[in-house]
Protein backbone atom coordinates (compact mmCIF):
# COMPACT_ATOMS: atom_id res chain seq x y z
CA UNK A 1 0.00 0.00 0.00
CA UNK A 2 3.05 2.24 0.24
CA UNK A 3 1.57 3.56 3.42
CA UNK A 4 4.10 5.08 5.76
CA UNK A 5 4.02 5.49 9.48
CA UNK A 6 5.52 8.70 10.86
CA UNK A 7 8.26 8.07 13.41
CA UNK A 8 6.80 7.94 16.90
CA UNK A 9 9.16 10.56 18.34
CA UNK A 10 7.81 13.17 15.98
CA UNK A 11 4.38 12.86 17.54
CA UNK A 12 5.67 14.29 20.79
CA UNK A 13 7.30 17.24 19.03
CA UNK A 14 4.13 18.81 17.85
CA UNK A 15 1.94 19.01 14.84
CA UNK A 16 4.22 21.29 12.84
CA UNK A 17 6.96 18.69 12.89
CA UNK A 18 4.53 15.98 11.88
CA UNK A 19 3.32 18.04 8.97
CA UNK A 20 6.88 18.74 7.83
CA UNK A 21 7.72 15.06 8.08
CA UNK A 22 4.63 14.11 6.13
CA UNK A 23 5.50 16.55 3.37
CA UNK A 24 9.01 15.11 3.19
CA UNK A 25 7.72 11.60 2.92
CA UNK A 26 6.07 12.40 -0.38
CA UNK A 27 2.76 11.96 -2.03
CA UNK A 28 1.94 8.40 -1.03
CA UNK A 29 1.41 9.33 2.59
CA UNK A 30 -1.66 8.27 4.46
CA UNK A 31 -2.67 9.20 7.98
CA UNK A 32 -1.89 6.03 9.88
CA UNK A 33 -2.61 6.71 13.51
CA UNK A 34 -5.97 7.00 15.12
CA UNK A 35 -4.81 10.23 16.74
CA UNK A 36 -3.88 11.88 13.47
CA UNK A 37 -7.10 10.60 11.98
CA UNK A 38 -9.18 12.18 14.72
CA UNK A 39 -7.29 15.46 14.47
CA UNK A 40 -7.91 15.82 10.78
CA UNK A 41 -11.04 13.67 10.83
CA UNK A 42 -12.92 13.15 7.62
CA UNK A 43 -13.16 16.91 7.23
CA UNK A 44 -15.10 18.63 4.55
CA UNK A 45 -11.68 19.56 3.22
CA UNK A 46 -12.01 21.50 -0.01
CA UNK A 47 -15.68 22.17 0.56
CA UNK A 48 -14.96 24.08 3.79
CA UNK A 49 -12.30 26.04 1.94
CA UNK A 50 -14.69 26.92 -0.83
CA UNK A 51 -17.40 28.11 1.50
CA UNK A 52 -14.93 29.74 3.87
CA UNK A 53 -16.45 28.16 6.94
CA UNK A 54 -17.21 24.81 8.46
CA UNK A 55 -20.88 24.58 7.59
CA UNK A 56 -21.57 21.14 9.00
CA UNK A 57 -20.75 19.62 12.36
CA UNK A 58 -17.88 17.29 11.47
CA UNK A 59 -18.70 14.66 14.03
CA UNK A 60 -22.22 14.16 12.72
CA UNK A 61 -20.89 13.98 9.16
CA UNK A 62 -18.37 11.34 10.25
CA UNK A 63 -21.07 9.33 11.98
CA UNK A 64 -23.33 9.50 8.95
CA UNK A 65 -20.51 8.39 6.64
CA UNK A 66 -19.67 5.52 9.00
CA UNK A 67 -23.30 4.41 8.87
CA UNK A 68 -23.18 4.40 5.07
CA UNK A 69 -19.97 2.36 5.28
CA UNK A 70 -21.76 -0.21 7.49
CA UNK A 71 -24.61 -0.24 4.97
CA UNK A 72 -22.04 -0.84 2.22
CA UNK A 73 -20.74 -3.83 4.21
CA UNK A 74 -24.23 -5.33 4.04
CA UNK A 75 -24.60 -4.63 0.32
CA UNK A 76 -21.24 -6.28 -0.34
CA UNK A 77 -22.14 -9.34 1.75
CA UNK A 78 -25.32 -9.58 -0.30
CA UNK A 79 -23.45 -9.17 -3.62
CA UNK A 80 -20.77 -11.69 -2.61
CA UNK A 81 -21.23 -14.93 -4.52
CA UNK A 82 -19.41 -17.71 -2.59
CA UNK A 83 -18.91 -19.67 -5.80
CA UNK A 84 -17.72 -16.81 -8.02
CA UNK A 85 -13.99 -17.08 -8.62
CA UNK A 86 -11.57 -14.20 -9.05
CA UNK A 87 -9.76 -14.33 -12.40
CA UNK A 88 -6.48 -16.26 -12.51
CA UNK A 89 -3.55 -15.42 -14.76
CA UNK A 90 -0.63 -17.17 -16.47
CA UNK A 91 2.65 -17.02 -14.56
CA UNK A 92 4.10 -14.84 -17.33
CA UNK A 93 1.82 -12.04 -16.11
CA UNK A 94 3.21 -11.99 -12.55
CA UNK A 95 4.27 -8.46 -11.55
CA UNK A 96 8.04 -8.43 -10.85
CA UNK A 97 9.08 -7.25 -8.40
CA UNK A 98 5.81 -7.60 -6.54
CA UNK A 99 5.35 -4.41 -4.47
CA UNK A 100 5.92 -4.45 -0.73
CA UNK A 101 3.18 -2.85 1.28
CA UNK A 102 2.36 -2.47 4.95
CA UNK A 103 1.58 0.29 7.41
CA UNK A 104 5.33 0.61 8.05
CA UNK A 105 8.50 0.90 6.00
CA UNK A 106 10.46 -1.99 4.59
CA UNK A 107 13.22 -1.52 7.18
CA UNK A 108 10.68 -2.30 9.90
CA UNK A 109 9.68 -5.71 8.56
CA UNK A 110 9.28 -8.19 11.43
CA UNK A 111 11.38 -11.35 11.45
CA UNK A 112 9.47 -14.31 12.81
CA UNK A 113 11.48 -17.29 14.10
CA UNK A 114 10.47 -20.44 12.24
CA UNK A 115 11.28 -22.87 15.07
CA UNK A 116 9.48 -20.92 17.76
CA UNK A 117 6.48 -20.11 15.57
CA UNK A 118 3.10 -21.44 16.71
CA UNK A 119 -0.19 -20.52 15.10
CA UNK A 120 -2.79 -20.07 17.81
CA UNK A 121 -6.40 -21.00 17.06
CA UNK A 122 -9.15 -19.87 19.39
CA UNK A 123 -12.79 -18.86 19.71
CA UNK A 124 -15.59 -20.96 18.27
CA UNK A 125 -13.45 -23.94 17.23
CA UNK A 126 -13.41 -27.54 18.52
CA UNK A 127 -9.62 -27.99 18.37
CA UNK A 128 -7.66 -25.10 19.94
CA UNK A 129 -4.28 -26.81 19.58
CA UNK A 130 -1.51 -24.51 18.28
CA UNK A 131 0.03 -25.35 14.89
CA UNK A 132 3.68 -25.53 13.89
CA UNK A 133 4.80 -24.51 10.42
CA UNK A 134 5.72 -28.14 9.66
CA UNK A 135 2.17 -29.23 10.41
CA UNK A 136 0.75 -26.54 8.15
CA UNK A 137 3.11 -27.58 5.36
CA UNK A 138 1.97 -31.19 5.74
CA UNK A 139 -1.61 -30.30 4.82
CA UNK A 140 -2.69 -30.50 1.13
CA UNK A 141 -1.24 -27.52 -0.73
CA UNK A 142 -2.61 -25.49 -3.63
CA UNK A 143 -1.39 -22.44 -5.56
CA UNK A 144 -2.95 -19.70 -7.63
CA UNK A 145 -1.90 -16.66 -9.67
CA UNK A 146 -4.30 -13.82 -8.89
CA UNK A 147 -4.54 -10.05 -8.88
CA UNK A 148 -3.93 -8.18 -5.63
CA UNK A 149 -5.92 -4.94 -5.62
CA UNK A 150 -4.87 -2.22 -3.19
CA UNK A 151 -7.33 0.22 -1.67
CA UNK A 152 -5.13 2.94 -3.20
CA UNK A 153 -6.20 1.77 -6.64
CA UNK A 154 -3.09 0.04 -7.99
CA UNK A 155 -2.99 -3.68 -8.56
CA UNK A 156 -0.33 -6.35 -9.05
CA UNK A 157 -0.40 -10.03 -10.02
CA UNK A 158 1.32 -12.60 -7.82
CA UNK A 159 1.51 -16.33 -7.18
CA UNK A 160 0.58 -17.56 -3.73
CA UNK A 161 0.53 -21.12 -2.45
CA UNK A 162 -0.63 -22.82 0.72
CA UNK A 163 -3.56 -24.46 2.44
CA UNK A 164 -7.21 -23.93 1.54
CA UNK A 165 -8.53 -21.86 4.44
CA UNK A 166 -11.90 -23.65 4.25
CA UNK A 167 -10.11 -27.00 4.73
CA UNK A 168 -8.16 -25.57 7.64
CA UNK A 169 -11.29 -24.21 9.33
CA UNK A 170 -13.02 -27.57 8.94
CA UNK A 171 -9.94 -29.38 10.23
CA UNK A 172 -9.96 -27.34 13.46
CA UNK A 173 -13.71 -27.84 13.76
CA UNK A 174 -14.61 -24.16 13.36
CA UNK A 175 -18.25 -23.21 13.80
CA UNK A 176 -18.83 -22.04 10.22
CA UNK A 177 -22.13 -20.46 11.22
CA UNK A 178 -20.14 -17.83 13.14
CA UNK A 179 -20.02 -14.34 11.65
CA UNK A 180 -16.34 -13.45 11.77
CA UNK A 181 -12.82 -14.83 11.55
CA UNK A 182 -10.26 -12.54 13.17
CA UNK A 183 -6.47 -12.38 12.78
CA UNK A 184 -3.69 -11.11 15.02
CA UNK A 185 -0.29 -10.62 13.48
CA UNK A 186 3.36 -10.47 14.56
CA UNK A 187 3.62 -6.93 13.17
CA UNK A 188 0.76 -5.78 15.46
CA UNK A 189 -1.58 -5.65 12.50
CA UNK A 190 -5.03 -7.09 13.00
CA UNK A 191 -8.09 -7.53 10.83
CA UNK A 192 -11.18 -9.69 10.42
CA UNK A 193 -13.29 -11.13 7.63
CA UNK A 194 -16.78 -12.53 7.08
CA UNK A 195 -17.30 -16.29 7.21
CA UNK A 196 -18.50 -16.67 3.56
CA UNK A 197 -15.21 -15.13 2.35
CA UNK A 198 -13.24 -17.31 4.80
CA UNK A 199 -14.84 -20.36 3.18
CA UNK A 200 -14.35 -19.12 -0.43
CA UNK A 201 -12.45 -21.69 -2.55
CA UNK A 202 -9.67 -19.19 -3.37
CA UNK A 203 -9.07 -18.07 0.23
CA UNK A 204 -5.63 -19.41 1.08
CA UNK A 205 -3.56 -19.81 4.25
CA UNK A 206 -0.50 -18.77 2.31
CA UNK A 207 2.90 -20.34 2.98
CA UNK A 208 4.70 -19.65 -0.30
CA UNK A 209 5.16 -16.79 -2.74
CA UNK A 210 6.22 -17.63 -6.29
CA UNK A 211 6.92 -21.26 -5.22
CA UNK A 212 9.37 -20.16 -2.49
CA UNK A 213 8.71 -20.01 1.26
CA UNK A 214 6.95 -16.73 1.93
CA UNK A 215 9.72 -14.13 2.39
CA UNK A 216 9.48 -11.78 5.41
CA UNK A 217 8.47 -8.86 3.18
CA UNK A 218 5.40 -10.77 2.01
CA UNK A 219 4.45 -11.99 5.48
CA UNK A 220 6.61 -14.91 6.69
CA UNK A 221 5.70 -17.39 7.99
CA UNK A 222 2.09 -17.20 6.89
CA UNK A 223 -0.45 -14.76 5.49
CA UNK A 224 -4.06 -14.98 4.43
CA UNK A 225 -4.53 -14.37 0.74
CA UNK A 226 -7.99 -13.55 -0.64
CA UNK A 227 -8.30 -12.45 -4.28
CA UNK A 228 -11.87 -11.44 -3.40
CA UNK A 229 -10.74 -8.72 -1.00
CA UNK A 230 -8.59 -5.58 -1.08
CA UNK A 231 -4.98 -5.73 0.10
CA UNK A 232 -5.53 -4.40 3.63
CA UNK A 233 -7.88 -7.32 4.32
CA UNK A 234 -5.01 -9.78 3.63
CA UNK A 235 -3.06 -9.98 6.93
CA UNK A 236 0.63 -10.99 6.99
CA UNK A 237 2.74 -12.66 9.73
CA UNK A 238 -0.42 -14.22 11.22
CA UNK A 239 0.07 -15.49 14.78
CA UNK A 240 -3.49 -16.07 15.91
CA UNK A 241 -6.76 -16.94 14.24
CA UNK A 242 -10.06 -16.75 16.10
CA UNK A 243 -13.66 -17.47 15.17
CA UNK A 244 -16.24 -15.20 16.77
CA UNK A 245 -19.62 -13.55 16.59
CA UNK A 246 -18.25 -10.36 18.15
CA UNK A 247 -17.13 -7.79 15.57
CA UNK A 248 -13.32 -7.68 15.81
CA UNK A 249 -12.67 -4.66 13.53
CA UNK A 250 -9.21 -4.10 12.10
CA UNK A 251 -6.17 -1.81 12.07
CA UNK A 252 -7.31 0.26 9.08
CA UNK A 253 -10.99 -0.55 9.44
CA UNK A 254 -11.07 1.10 12.89
CA UNK A 255 -9.72 4.26 11.26
CA UNK A 256 -12.34 4.38 8.54
CA UNK A 257 -11.53 1.90 5.79
CA UNK A 258 -14.58 -0.09 4.80
CA UNK A 259 -14.75 -3.33 6.81
CA UNK A 260 -15.97 -5.72 4.11
CA UNK A 261 -13.40 -4.39 1.63
CA UNK A 262 -14.38 -6.91 -1.03
CA UNK A 263 -13.73 -7.01 -4.76
CA UNK B 1 -42.70 26.91 -24.60
CA UNK B 2 -42.76 23.18 -24.15
CA UNK B 3 -45.69 23.15 -21.74
CA UNK B 4 -48.89 25.10 -21.96
CA UNK B 5 -48.23 26.62 -18.53
CA UNK B 6 -44.94 28.14 -19.64
CA UNK B 7 -42.81 25.74 -17.60
CA UNK B 8 -39.36 25.17 -19.13
CA UNK B 9 -38.14 22.58 -16.63
CA UNK B 10 -40.66 20.44 -14.74
CA UNK B 11 -40.03 20.03 -11.01
CA UNK B 12 -38.50 16.54 -11.35
CA UNK B 13 -35.90 17.88 -13.80
CA UNK B 14 -34.92 20.67 -11.40
CA UNK B 15 -34.75 18.43 -8.33
CA UNK B 16 -32.74 15.70 -10.08
CA UNK B 17 -30.48 18.34 -11.64
CA UNK B 18 -29.46 19.85 -8.29
CA UNK B 19 -29.18 16.52 -6.48
CA UNK B 20 -27.00 15.33 -9.35
CA UNK B 21 -24.86 18.47 -9.13
CA UNK B 22 -24.25 17.84 -5.42
CA UNK B 23 -23.45 14.15 -5.99
CA UNK B 24 -21.06 14.95 -8.85
CA UNK B 25 -19.18 17.58 -6.83
CA UNK B 26 -18.71 15.18 -3.90
CA UNK B 27 -17.78 12.27 -6.17
CA UNK B 28 -15.31 14.27 -8.25
CA UNK B 29 -13.53 15.88 -5.29
CA UNK B 30 -13.35 12.69 -3.23
CA UNK B 31 -12.38 10.77 -6.37
CA UNK B 32 -9.43 13.12 -6.90
CA UNK B 33 -8.22 12.29 -3.38
CA UNK B 34 -8.53 8.56 -4.12
CA UNK B 35 -6.63 9.06 -7.38
CA UNK B 36 -3.88 10.87 -5.45
CA UNK B 37 -3.23 7.72 -3.38
CA UNK B 38 -1.77 6.15 -6.52
CA UNK B 39 -1.64 8.74 -9.32
CA UNK B 40 -1.13 6.72 -12.48
CA UNK B 41 -0.71 9.79 -14.67
CA UNK B 42 2.40 10.79 -12.75
CA UNK B 43 0.97 13.88 -11.13
CA UNK B 44 -1.33 14.39 -8.17
CA UNK B 45 -4.34 16.68 -7.91
CA UNK B 46 -3.69 19.50 -5.40
CA UNK B 47 -4.91 18.41 -1.98
CA UNK B 48 -6.93 21.56 -1.30
CA UNK B 49 -9.20 20.68 -4.24
CA UNK B 50 -9.99 17.28 -2.76
CA UNK B 51 -12.52 16.05 -0.25
CA UNK B 52 -12.05 13.70 2.68
CA UNK B 53 -8.58 14.76 3.95
CA UNK B 54 -7.15 11.22 3.72
CA UNK B 55 -7.78 8.14 1.59
CA UNK B 56 -10.17 6.48 4.07
CA UNK B 57 -12.24 9.66 4.41
CA UNK B 58 -12.32 10.23 0.66
CA UNK B 59 -13.50 6.65 0.09
CA UNK B 60 -16.28 7.11 2.63
CA UNK B 61 -17.48 10.24 0.84
CA UNK B 62 -17.16 8.59 -2.56
CA UNK B 63 -19.05 5.45 -1.55
CA UNK B 64 -21.83 7.47 0.07
CA UNK B 65 -22.33 9.88 -2.84
CA UNK B 66 -22.35 6.99 -5.33
CA UNK B 67 -25.72 5.89 -3.93
CA UNK B 68 -27.05 9.42 -4.35
CA UNK B 69 -25.82 9.55 -7.96
CA UNK B 70 -27.18 6.11 -8.80
CA UNK B 71 -30.61 6.58 -7.21
CA UNK B 72 -31.00 10.09 -8.59
CA UNK B 73 -29.75 9.03 -12.01
CA UNK B 74 -32.28 6.22 -12.16
CA UNK B 75 -35.15 8.55 -11.20
CA UNK B 76 -33.95 11.01 -13.87
CA UNK B 77 -33.60 8.44 -16.65
CA UNK B 78 -36.88 6.69 -15.80
CA UNK B 79 -38.79 10.00 -15.69
CA UNK B 80 -37.12 11.09 -18.90
CA UNK B 81 -38.18 7.94 -20.71
CA UNK B 82 -41.69 7.61 -19.23
CA UNK B 83 -42.50 11.27 -19.91
CA UNK B 84 -40.97 10.93 -23.42
CA UNK B 85 -39.00 14.08 -22.66
CA UNK B 86 -35.80 12.27 -23.65
CA UNK B 87 -37.08 11.77 -27.21
CA UNK B 88 -38.65 15.21 -27.64
CA UNK B 89 -35.86 17.30 -26.17
CA UNK B 90 -32.75 15.55 -27.38
CA UNK B 91 -33.85 14.12 -30.72
CA UNK B 92 -33.74 14.32 -33.68
CA UNK B 93 -30.01 14.84 -33.74
CA UNK B 94 -27.77 14.66 -36.78
CA UNK B 95 -24.10 15.36 -37.46
CA UNK B 96 -25.24 17.89 -40.05
CA UNK B 97 -27.34 19.87 -37.56
CA UNK B 98 -24.56 19.62 -34.96
CA UNK B 99 -22.02 21.01 -37.44
CA UNK B 100 -24.37 23.81 -38.50
CA UNK B 101 -25.04 24.80 -34.87
CA UNK B 102 -21.33 24.69 -33.93
CA UNK B 103 -20.59 27.05 -36.82
CA UNK B 104 -23.50 29.29 -35.79
CA UNK B 105 -22.27 29.31 -32.18
CA UNK B 106 -18.79 30.47 -33.16
CA UNK B 107 -20.33 33.24 -35.27
CA UNK B 108 -22.41 34.29 -32.27
CA UNK B 109 -25.59 33.53 -34.14
CA UNK B 110 -26.95 30.64 -32.08
CA UNK B 111 -30.24 31.82 -30.61
CA UNK B 112 -31.19 31.34 -26.94
CA UNK B 113 -34.55 33.02 -27.24
CA UNK B 114 -36.48 29.85 -26.40
CA UNK B 115 -34.90 28.09 -23.40
CA UNK B 116 -37.23 25.12 -23.78
CA UNK B 117 -35.64 24.25 -27.10
CA UNK B 118 -32.21 22.65 -27.15
CA UNK B 119 -30.01 23.27 -30.17
CA UNK B 120 -27.91 20.45 -31.63
CA UNK B 121 -24.83 21.38 -29.58
CA UNK B 122 -26.84 21.26 -26.35
CA UNK B 123 -28.51 18.00 -27.35
CA UNK B 124 -25.11 16.44 -28.04
CA UNK B 125 -23.62 17.77 -24.81
CA UNK B 126 -26.51 16.58 -22.62
CA UNK B 127 -26.68 13.16 -24.28
CA UNK B 128 -22.90 12.89 -23.88
CA UNK B 129 -23.08 13.62 -20.18
CA UNK B 130 -25.88 11.09 -19.69
CA UNK B 131 -23.90 8.34 -21.42
CA UNK B 132 -20.68 9.43 -19.71
CA UNK B 133 -22.38 9.19 -16.31
CA UNK B 134 -23.59 5.68 -17.12
CA UNK B 135 -20.01 4.78 -18.09
CA UNK B 136 -18.76 6.28 -14.80
CA UNK B 137 -21.19 4.14 -12.81
CA UNK B 138 -20.37 0.96 -14.75
CA UNK B 139 -16.59 1.44 -14.56
CA UNK B 140 -16.98 2.37 -10.90
CA UNK B 141 -18.81 -0.92 -10.30
CA UNK B 142 -15.86 -2.77 -11.87
CA UNK B 143 -13.39 -0.98 -9.58
CA UNK B 144 -15.53 -1.64 -6.51
CA UNK B 145 -16.54 -5.24 -7.32
CA UNK B 146 -14.29 -6.53 -10.07
CA UNK B 147 -14.77 -10.17 -8.98
CA UNK B 148 -18.55 -9.97 -8.59
CA UNK B 149 -19.21 -8.39 -12.02
CA UNK B 150 -17.07 -10.50 -14.39
CA UNK B 151 -18.95 -9.63 -17.59
CA UNK B 152 -18.75 -5.91 -16.91
CA UNK B 153 -15.07 -6.27 -15.98
CA UNK B 154 -14.21 -8.01 -19.24
CA UNK B 155 -16.28 -5.55 -21.30
CA UNK B 156 -14.27 -2.70 -19.80
CA UNK B 157 -10.96 -4.44 -20.50
CA UNK B 158 -10.16 -5.68 -16.98
CA UNK B 159 -9.55 -3.95 -13.67
CA UNK B 160 -6.61 -1.75 -14.69
CA UNK B 161 -8.27 -0.54 -17.91
CA UNK B 162 -11.49 0.16 -16.01
CA UNK B 163 -9.45 2.42 -13.70
CA UNK B 164 -8.39 4.53 -16.69
CA UNK B 165 -11.91 4.48 -18.16
CA UNK B 166 -13.28 5.72 -14.83
CA UNK B 167 -10.71 8.51 -14.65
CA UNK B 168 -11.14 9.75 -18.21
CA UNK B 169 -14.93 9.51 -17.98
CA UNK B 170 -14.57 11.77 -14.90
CA UNK B 171 -12.42 14.14 -16.96
CA UNK B 172 -15.16 14.24 -19.62
CA UNK B 173 -17.80 15.00 -17.00
CA UNK B 174 -15.70 17.75 -15.42
CA UNK B 175 -15.01 19.25 -18.86
CA UNK B 176 -18.76 19.23 -19.54
CA UNK B 177 -19.43 20.90 -16.17
CA UNK B 178 -16.85 23.60 -16.93
CA UNK B 179 -18.39 24.45 -20.30
CA UNK B 180 -21.87 24.18 -18.80
CA UNK B 181 -21.00 26.77 -16.12
CA UNK B 182 -19.49 29.14 -18.69
CA UNK B 183 -22.66 28.89 -20.75
CA UNK B 184 -24.83 29.58 -17.69
CA UNK B 185 -22.67 32.64 -16.94
CA UNK B 186 -23.21 33.83 -20.52
CA UNK B 187 -26.98 33.25 -20.38
CA UNK B 188 -27.94 33.72 -16.70
CA UNK B 189 -31.66 33.25 -17.43
CA UNK B 190 -30.91 29.53 -17.72
CA UNK B 191 -29.96 29.45 -14.04
CA UNK B 192 -33.26 31.06 -13.06
CA UNK B 193 -35.11 28.56 -15.23
CA UNK B 194 -33.36 25.66 -13.51
CA UNK B 195 -34.30 27.14 -10.09
CA UNK B 196 -37.91 28.21 -10.53
CA UNK B 197 -38.83 26.28 -13.65
CA UNK B 198 -39.51 29.19 -16.01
Amino acid sequence: MMIKKPAQLLVTNGEALINDALKDLGRHIEQPTRRAFLQRSLSLGGLSLLSGCAVVDEESVENALMKVSRFNDKVQAWLFDPNRLAPTYPESMITRPFPFNAYYDEDEIREVDEEAYRLEVSGMVADKRAWTLTELRAMPQMAQVTRHICVEGWSAIGKWGGVSFASFLRRVGADTSAKYVGFKCADDYYTSIDMPTALHPQTLLTLTYDDQPLPPRYGFPMKLRMPTKLGYKNPKHIQAIFVTNTYPGGYWEDQGYNWFGGS
Amino acid sequence: MANGNGLIHPLWVRVTHWVNALAVIVLAMSGWRIYDASPFLGYAIPGHLTLGSWLGGAIQWHFAAMWLLMANGMVYLASNIVSQRLFHKFFPLSLRSLFADVVAAFRGKLSHADLSHYNAVQRTAYLFVMLDSVLLVLSGLVLWKSVQFPLLRELLGGYETARRVHFFAMAGLVAFAGIHLIMVALVPRTLLAMLRGR
